[in-house]
């Protein structure tokens, strides 16, 4: 009995503060930035639904770092009536979420595997929506002066110097497959580059705190271009490395073949497929950052 | 610096001004703590007075090993429990991952050793006075030991706030059970980690602030049960 009535007085003592001076307006920046954290406040007085009624798109982090996410799952919950829970992780994690056949929906960027994730019966279809490219990021005076060079020479001149420091995300997600891809590029295996020395450092993190690490260290990082045009303004580091095929950055749904709800999973797939979303997509972070986050490429077959 | 105390002072106007976002978000952290607090309590309560009021074979073992448990690391538990309620795994019709209801369990789990260890301290504490004399009046076995919960009632709801504070500050279930999901299950705890990964100061000094407070009612609470008692 007692502890309930304590329970109560923690409740209270929560919502007292809550309830006193409503009429205090705070930043409004502030606001938008936490929304941006990310809550669905419309579905507070709801109950938990049935999972038949939750749709789960497992999204890589580079797609929920920009805010993509954020800002299309409303548009989707609206048109089709589901509660659309967006996991991020990097792909690595999602796909094997995927494998798990505790996700419905995926949106990743690593061709090969997702290649594999369907040859081996665990996604329905590959199917790309949108790209961009990869960049080689770092602080403005360029250290290890790579301004100019492809990816494989900038890769090989950090390697030989061991000097300027690299924050990789090594989190097996589809960044580090790229990352791992340029390193066997310019000819290295990639556990010498691993282990060659302290210049190399894995964060273990997604994109955006990634980047958030490499300005704190003044280093070089691989990043997709959306999520480095997203934290741009808090950063100083600037593109250094932008040119080369290499780079190309394709993000792909795929819908998982275990999933609970067929029906709703492929509404996703076509949602992001269609003209309209398409369109979207394209136009997105366009106002808020002048260029272009992603490039709309269904049915392009990228 | 100036930067860190204008953050705090935003934090402190989001608080103030009652921002839906971060009550919102507060009030789940408190609903799934308190729940996962109140189950554990229900069912471990009981249990560390079965096992202090009987004597058995290997009960010293049984209670250290509980107490080894006290600091088992979050995210341990949160594997663990990934594991069983995963769709691939053996509790995984229930389609509990990614949901409110997984935090819960993993909370559960997490503070099981604290609640039946801190009980059986409590229930002990008290000596043999009390429930020789209580049987040498003449009670019975269920008397006794009605009479030693109540008269060691204050120590286990230390047990109890002890189970909770350990349950609302984790972040290690929460995120691999729960995923952090927006308007879903994302607690205090994620959603800082995900604030600050975002450069988003002010929010999560807002969101830490009250995980903060939370923790303070919770420790000034025991301290002053502890002096009631004396």
């Amino acid at each position: 009995m007692i502890r309930y009535i304590y329970a109560g007085m923690l409740i209270a003592a929560v919502l007292s503060i809550a309830c006193s001076g409503q009429s205090e307006p705070s930043a409004e920046a502030v606001r938008e930035q936490i929304q941006e954290i990310g809550e669905d406040t419309g579905n507070e007085s709801v109950p938990p639904r049935p999972s038949a009624s939750r749709l789960r798109v497992a999204t890589t982090t580079s797609l929920y770092d920009t805010g993509l996410w954020s800002y299309l799952e409303p548009m989707f919950e609206e048109e089709y009536g589901v509660e659309l829970d967006v996991l991020y992780a990097g792909t690595g994690k999602a796909l094997e979420w995927g494998r798990r056949g505790d996700v419905d929906v995926i949106t990743v960027h690593s061709r090969t595997r997702e290649e594999q994730f369907v040859e081996e019966g665990y996604g329905l279809a590959r199917v790309p929506f949108a790209y961009n490219y990869f960049l080689i990021v770092g602080s403005p005076d360029d250290p290890a002066g790579l301004a100019g060079m492809t990816p494989d020479e900038a890769f090989t001149s950090l390697m030989s110097s061991g000097e300027a420091v690299f924050v990789s995300r090594g989190d097996d997600s589809g960044t580090h497959g790229k990352e791992k891809a340029i390193w066997s590029a310019a000819g290295y295996e990639y556990e010498d580059v691993r282990t060659s020395g302290d210049w190399y450092v894995e964060g273990g993190s997604g994109m955006g705190p990634t980047l958030v690490m490499a300005d704190e260290m003044s280093a070089y990082t691989l990043s997709d271009m959306g999520t480095f045009i997203a934290y741009q303004n808090d950063l100083n580091l600037v593109p250094v490395v932008d040119q080369g095929d290499v780079l190309l950055n394709v993000y792909s749904v795929l819908q998982v073949t275990s999933t609970r709800s067929p029906e709703m999973s492929a509404n996703l797939v076509e949602f992001l497929t269609s003209e309209a979303v398409q369109d979207l997509i394209g136009n997105y972070g366009v106002g808020e950052y002048g260029i272009q986050l992603f490039t709309p490429c269904a049915g392009l077959g990228m | 610096m100036s930067q860190l105390l204008q953050a705090v002072r935003i934090a402190l106007d989001m608080i103030i001004s009652g921002d839906p976002v971060v009550f919102s978000i507060a009030f789940r952290t408190l609903m799934i703590s308190i729940s996962a607090t109140a189950l554990a309590s229900f069912i471990f309560i009981p249990l560390a007075c079965l096992i202090h009021f009987n004597r058995f074979r290997g009960k010293r073992l049984l209670l250290s090993i509980v107490q080894t448990f006290y600091s088992v690391p979050t995210v341990l538990v949160g594997m663990l429990v990934f594991l069983l309620i995963s769709r691939a795994g053996p509790l995984g019709s229930l389609g509990m991952l990614f949901s409110p209801g997984a935090i819960v369990l993993g909370e559960v789990l997490l503070i099981a050793p604290i609640i039946t260890g801190l009980t059986i301290s409590a229930l002990s504490g008290l000596g043999s006075d009390i429930p020789d004399t209580a049987l040498s009046l003449g009670a019975g076995k269920l008397q006794m030991v009605l009479k030693v919960l109540s008269e060691s009632r204050y120590m286990i709801l230390t047990a109890i706030l002890m189970g909770f504070g350990r349950a609302v500050s984790e972040i290690g279930v929460a995120i691999i059970v729960g995923g952090n999901i927006s308007g879903h299950t994302r607690t205090l705890t994620t959603a800082i980690a995900l604030g600050v990964g975002k450069g988003e100061t002010a929010a999560s000094i807002a969101l830490g602030i009250i995980l903060l407070a939370l923790a303070m009612i919770v420790s000034v609470t025991v301290n002053l049960l502890q002096h009631s008692e004396k």
